[in-house]
Order: C-alpha cells, then sequence, then structure tokens
C-alpha cells in the first residue's frame, strides 16, 4: 500500500512539472498550490460538511445514553478521545466517521442502521468507525486526493478555454501541434483518471484496515460480519437511484477483465462483502485458538 | 499511533497498564478516614470476552485460580447490556489488600494469554454508614482512576464524585478529563 500511496505523491509532482513546463513559469506551482488549499479546506471542515450532508444533528448522552455508553466503552478500550456523537434520520442503513483529527471527530448514524441491527452488530459498526478515526482516514485520503482536486480543476478550466493565454508569446498555436491548453486537458484527464483508480484501492484498503482493528477492539469478527450482511442486503433492498437510470452504467461491470478484474472491483470505493468476510473469519479464527 | 502506523493503516491495540492497582489499598484507609466511606469487600473486573475455546479456558483457569486461594469468600461471573463481561471476587470487608492482588491476579492470567486489549476497567466499590455508595474505577488503558457514584437508574451524585476525587487527588492518579468519567449503570456491587 505504500506504493500507492508514493504513486500518488509522484503523480501530484508530475502534474505541478508537467505544467510547469507545458504552460511555463510558475503556474503550475501556483496550481498545485490551489489544489492542497483547497484539499486542506476540505479536511479541515469535513466534520461540519459531513453532518450537513446527511442532515445529521448531534445527540447528548441524555438523548441517545445506549449509544453513548458503546462509544464511551469503545474509547476507552482503545485509549482514544471521544468522538462527538450525531444521528441523521434518513432508512438508508450508513454510518460514518469523518472529522480533522481524532480531538476533533463525529460518529454518524443513520435511523436505519439503529432499527437494522442488534447491539453487538452496533458496537461492531461503531469500532469500524472509530478505527476510520484512530487511523485518521480523512486526513490520508484528503493528501492522496490532492492530486486528483488539482487535475480535476485544471480540467474544467482547460475545457472552457480558460488557459488560451497559456502560450501566448512564446508558440504559435497555428503552426501544426496541439494548442497548448489541449495539452493541458489531456495531461489533466490522464493524471484525474489515473489518480481515481489509485485513490479507489487505497480506499478498499483502509476499510479493510478499518475492519480488522474494529474486529479486534470488540474481539468479535462475527458481531461486525453479520452486520456488514445484513447492511449490504439493506442498500441493495432500498434502491437509492431510479432503475432505469442505473441499466446503462451497470451494463459496463457486468464484463469482467482478464484475471477476474472487473472495473467494478477497480473503482469501488468498498471491498466486496466477500473480500470483508474473508478477513474477518480468519481474525476469528485467530482469537478463538485454544491457548496452550 | 506513530506515522508509520497511520500511513499504512495498522493500529496497534492498547497494552493495559497493571500495576496502579496496588494503590488502592492505602486510598481505601484515606477515604475510611477522611470521607467515612469503608471498602465493601467486593472488587471487580470488567472487560470484554472473546468468543472461542482459548478465551472459555482462561476464565475458567482464573475461576478455578481465586476459588483455590484461602481468604477468598466467592467469585461471580455476569454480563452486562453492553456485552462486557463482569468477574466479582468477594473478601473480607477490612481485607482491601488481599482484593487487588485477586484482581492483579485475573488481569495478568488475561494479560498472560493474550486477551490485555481486552481489559476494560476495574471497580472497587465503597459504602457509608448512610448508605451512600460510591465506585473507584481503575482505567487499564489509561492508567487512571475516578469515582462513579450512580444514585438511580441513570443519576449520579456529581458532589460526592468530586469530593472523593479532591480527598484522594494526592495518592492516585485521578483521571483530569471528566469527560473520561464513563457512567457504569448497573456494575455488580454498586
Amino acid at each position: 500500500m505504500t506504493t500507492v500511496m508514493f504513486l500518488l505523491g509522484a503523480l501530484f509532482v508530475a502534474l505541478v512539472v508537467g505544467l510547469a513546463l507545458a504552460a511555463g513559469g510558475t503556474l503550475g506551482v501556483i496550481i498545485g498550490l490551489v489544489g492542497i488549499g483547497f484539499a486542506v479546506y476540505q479536511w479541515a471542515n469535513s466534520d461540519k460538511v459531513a453532518m450537513r450532508a446527511m442532515r445529521a444533528r448531534e445527540v447528548t448522552p441524555e438523548q441517545a445514553p445506549e449509544l453513548h455508553g458503546m462509544i464511551d466503552r469503545l474509547c476507552a478500550l482503545a485509549d482514544m478521545p471521544k468522538p462527538r456523537v450525531g444521528v441523521a434520520d434518513t432508512p438508508v442503513p450508513n454510518a460514518f466517521a469523518t472529522g480533522r483529527s481524532p480531538e476533533r471527530s463525529v460518529v454518524c448514524v443513520t435511523t436505519g442502521i439503529l432499527g437494522m441491527l442488534t447491539a453487538e452488530e452496533m458496537e461492531g459498526v461503531l469500532a469500524h468507525e472509530l478505527s476510520h478515526v484512530a487511523h485518521r482516514d480523512v486526513l490520508v485520503m484528503t493528501v492522496a486526493s490532492s492530486a486528483g482536486i488539482a487535475a480535476g480543476m485544471l480540467g474544467q478550466g482547460a475545457r472552457f478555454g480558460a488557459f488560451g493565454f497559456f502560450g501566448g508569446g512564446r508558440r504559435d498555436n497555428n503552426s501544426g501541434g496541439l494548442p497548448i491548453w489541449v495539452v493541458v486537458l489531456l495531461f489533466s484527464l490522464l493524471v484525474y483518471a489515473v489518480s481515481f483508480v489509485l485513490l479507489r484501492l487505497l480506499s478498499r484498503y483502509r476499510e479493510l484496515a478499518a475492519d480488522r482493528a474494529g474486529a479486534y477492539l470488540t474481539m468479535r469478527p462475527d458481531a461486525l460480519a453479520s452486520a456488514l450482511k445484513k447492511i449490504t442486503g439493506g442498500i441493495n433492498q432500498i434502491p437509492q437511484r431510479d432503475l432505469r437510470q442505473v441499466s446503462a452504467a451497470s451494463a459496463l461491470c457486468i464484463a469482467p477483465a482478464i484475471g477476474g478484474v472487473s472495473i467494478k472491483t477497480l473503482t469501488a470505493t468498498h471491498p466486496s462483502l466477500e473480500q470483508r468476510l474473508d478477513q474477518l473469519a480468519r481474525i476469528q479464527a485467530e482469537l478463538s485458538r485454544p491457548s496452550g | 499511533m506513530g506515522l508509520w502506523d497511520t500511513i499504512t493503516g495498522r493500529s496497534r491495540p492498547k497494552r493495559a497498564n497493571l500495576d496502579a492497582l496496588f494503590l488502592v489499598p492505602s486510598a481505601a484507609i484515606t477515604l475510611q478516614t477522611a470521607a467515612g466511606l469503608n471498602p465493601t469487600g467486593d472488587g471487580s473486573v470488567c472487560f470484554r470476552a472473546a468468543a472461542g475455546a482459548g478465551f472459555h479456558q482462561t476464565q475458567e483457569d482464573i475461576v478455578s485460580l481465586l476459588e483455590g486461594t484461602e481468604d477468598a469468600l466467592g467469585v461471580q461471573i455476569t454480563t452486562d447490556s453492553y456485552g462486557f463481561t463482569w468477574l466479582q471476587v468477594h473478601r473480607a470487608a477490612d481485607d482491601t489488600g488481599g482484593l487487588c492482588t485477586d484482581l492483579h491476579a485475573v488481569n495478568t492470567t488475561l494479560e498472560g494469554e493474550g486477551f490485555g486489549p481486552g481489559l476494560l476497567c476495574s471497580l472497587i466499590p465503597f459504602a457509608d454508614p448512610s448508605g451512600r455508595r460510591v465506585g473507584l474505577v481503575y482505567l487499564y488503558k489509561k492508567g487512571t482512576f475516578y469515582p462513579f457514584a450512580p444514585t438511580g437508574p441513570q443519576e449520579r451524585d456529581n458532589l460526592l464524585e468530586l469530593q472523593v476525587r479532591d480527598t484522594l487527588r494526592d495518592e492516585l492518579p485521578i483521571e483530569p478529563e471528566l469527560s473520561g468519567w464513563m457512567a457504569l449503570w448497573g456494575a455488580p456491587g454498586l
């Protein structure tokens, strides 16, 4: 996984250097700085933004004693500061954790997941989310995505011809060769595509890492496994989009590429259920091995 | 967690800090003389039981070890609504030293078998003649103590807790963050 992180970093440098070469001067560096700045802004406000996007409200220990009790205990077990707790009023079973640091983070669950899971399963899910907080996944993913953000902004700009002034006096756009803004556009698209695939790979790895840490924290891999089964089943039961609309895109996913890797497995943000259950089964076996 | 652990997403389970329990006997005497709170002779260890044969065997070993001790008056195992196991040890009320040795034996056995990360807290209840009860809770992962005085199903006597904190401030490492004073409703012995 270090390789992926390295590639993402290299991609960012390549973007900045490539732009500096193509456009000349300090523009590439400026774009790079803007990309980082935007990523930092996203990271610093991640808790508020995510809570607002999910229409979640913060709950006090009096309003949700069970939920707070579970999180209290898990935090005492893991020796981490207690995050704020939020509940989002939607029937879709889901949970997320976000925030710029373990001291300023929020764990949020939906009313759908609260109604669907037993206490043990809920604890497994919370342990998974707390592991995301402990692993600082918001920070890691934000840093990793800064190249993609910068490339995306460039691509948008180039498409609308904002960089027509690039070559200005230095190059003659009419004497054969591609105009400079096309080069920038193609280059940003390439960077964006590569960064997209790498990011998804990284995200799947972090999910598995959070599963593992959560399972060791609660010592109940089976509870997390049955929660995952229920949640994925539940998300399928409640379609979030019109099925007629999805059909065009899902046609892409049926075709498996060589070696069982399909476009779906390459671009999914979460590992497949099978993969996650496999890992949990291994942890279960390790925990229940009789002692010498 | 270090930088490398953050980058690779591998957190290590936190190890429990076991030795501070031996500060309790002298703190118990202070509580007795300064606040009129006497130890009840009970004590319990709260931990997360792992699924499977290995843990079950370890737990049985602990129970037989404690029941074999001369002064121990009995051992009880209960499970609370959060899925944590409470192992309760009974001793004579004035034998706080022996009680702490018992609790320490539970901890070291669990730790020795690799279940140390599952230790949550230890609880030693105290009571005064008027019937008020307060538990001295030891958080293994932080290595700090805090008082917990429930008065009803979801109410706690904060003044008594703060009084106990001030009494024991010089003897025990007290948890500085009040938000870390976890409520343990329905804990055995309180």
